[in-house]
């Protein structure tokens, strides 16, 4: 007791134990995170305690916006309100249309006794901000839980599918763009029906199609919409367009490569579709919900499935 | 605190001074920067600045602290800025007293360093995670951020200072 250190000389663990505490902890967690999502409540928590942080933080732009809106010139105004009555002419047309060919549709299915194909509910939402991370393609959307927003949905704007709802916050949510690496969509050319998986491009902003034949029959300017085979995007979305194939006699795939239909990066405004059409369960295994999202196609599942065969 | 020129003795720093600078770095890093590779990290500089000047005060913890809600807050993998901030912090301090003795330049250079040795160790954890290389814009940051150093240090001393007698002043 005697040879113990006065009070003031106490510092507690030397500073690399810390680190090597901190540094442990911080791998773990990125681990926990990375593998298993283990880590989301405290991710939800925390970002509700950022959350006033974020919102002080976007304040003074979305007042600025405001504000210049409300100065916004007469004439400008009245130009923008004569091309959104055309547009909405056209989308009027647009909508008798479908109307009637949705009605037709839904005959001829219950005629040839496949399932009614319910409506796609959608919720309007505004984007926050970017995504806040240079190693992803991410967007925030002003809608969370608490507005109904489910992980998984589909968002997509006015000209096609923007990306997919990763994350949901309780008063915002995650949206991976397309373009994100992770990111695969399943989808099919219009012209001939080929089905296909779109694989985000990363930091080309760009989608690409992997695993297809080198004389796969596809050309450029093609366009791509969704398949809706894997019961989570509705089927019928634009996608992207062909923009480039490099047939290679050297290899065993075409390098496909597709401009996203969407403006995938700027827009203000978005639709978080939810496509609550139950499923059927799959012949063989009814399995949950949540196993058959997991079952997304991967890179990595291809190859486990390659290297069992 | 080099020999050859004049020290003024500081005001003791008060913990809200340290909690005011931490939050107006986090309410700066959360502004829409457009491209945030080449947007300094305000957090980093500002645990730098208070792991040089008050190693006794803000440590790892701290440093680990920020990182998780960093983290939580920019939707990014977890514990990628818990783990830069914990090595920034411990750098800082193993280097505060190194630090101190340059003028605010070369400070500048130590603090680029430090910055750019985070963004390393993010790096590291994201690369590891299977995330795709951002571009080389990604040293653009911490050096921006090294370059506001002598600012961000004369801004935050400011509640230090006491004012001058005008006896001194001659």
């Amino acid at each position: 007791m005697e040879q113990a250190p006065p009070p003031f000389f106490k510092r507690g663990p030397a500073p690399v134990v810390r680190l090597f505490f901190f540094a442990s902890l911080s791998l773990a967690l990125a681990v926990l995170d990375a593998r298993f999502r283990y880590a989301d409540g405290l991710r939800s928590a925390l970002a509700l305690a950022a959350y006033p942080l974020q919102k002080i933080a976007t304040a003074p732009i979305a007042l600025a916006e405001r504000v210049g809106g409300y100065f916004g010139r007469q004439s400008q105004l009245r130009e923008e309100n004569s091309e959104l009555r055309a547009t909405a002419l056209a989308y009027a047309q647009d909508a008798q249309r479908f109307e009637a060919a949705a009605a037709e549709l839904t005959q001829l299915r219950r005629l040839i006794g496949a399932a009614e194909r319910l409506p796609v509910r959608s919720l309007p939402a505004e984007v926050l901000y970017a995504g806040r991370d240079p190693y992803s393609h991410k967007l925030f959307l002003d809608r969370g839980a608490a507005h109904g927003v489910r992980p998984g949905s589909p968002v997509a704007d006015e000209t096609g599918v923007v990306g997919q709802v990763t994350r949901v916050h309780p008063l915002l949510s995650e949206v991976t763009l397309l373009t994100d690496k992770d990111q695969a969509i399943p989808v099919q050319v219009v012209r001939n029906g080929l089905r296909a998986v779109a694989f985000g491009g990363g930091a080309t902003g760009t989608l690409e199609l992997r695993f297809m034949a080198a004389n796969v029959e596809i050309q450029n300017g093609d366009r791509l919409v969704t398949s809706g085979i894997d019961g989570t995007y509705p089927p019928g979305l634009p996608v992207a367009t062909v923009v480039r194939i490099e047939r290679d006699a050297a290899r065993t795939f075409a390098r496909i490569v597709g401009e996203p239909a969407a403006v995938v990066d700027r827009g203000r405004y978005l639709l978080v579709l939810s496509n609550e059409a139950a499923a059927p369960p799959y012949p063989g295994e009814a399995r949950t919900g949540r196993e058959r999202r997991a079952d997304k196609p991967r890179r990595g599942h291809a190859r486990d499935a390659d290297g069992a065969r | 605190m080099a020999p050859d020129k004049p020290q003024h003795i500081l005001l003791p720093v008060r913990a809200s001074t340290i909690a005011a600078s931490f939050a107006a770095a986090l309410l700066l890093n959360f502004l829409p920067w457009n491209d945030l590779r080449l947007a300094p990290d305000f957090v980093a500089l500002v645990l730098t600045f208070w792991c040089v000047r008050q190693p006794r005060l803000v440590g790892l913890g701290i440093g680990f602290a920020l990182g998780l809600l960093t983290d939580a807050g920019n939707g990014v993998l977890m514990g990628q800025h818990a783990l830069a901030y914990s090595l920034l912090a411990f750098l800082a301090i193993w280097l505060s007293r190194r630090i101190l003795w340059f003028g605010a330049a070369q400070q500048a250079l130590h603090v680029a360093l430090l910055l750019v040795a985070a963004q390393g160790a993010a790096l590291a954890v994201r690369l590891a995670a299977g995330a795709e290389f951002p571009g080389w814009p990604l040293l653009v940051g911490p050096l921006a951020g090294a370059a506001l150093w002598p600012l961000v240090s004369w801004l935050l001393l400011l509640p230090q200072r006491r004012a001058l007698e005008p006896e001194q002043m001659v």
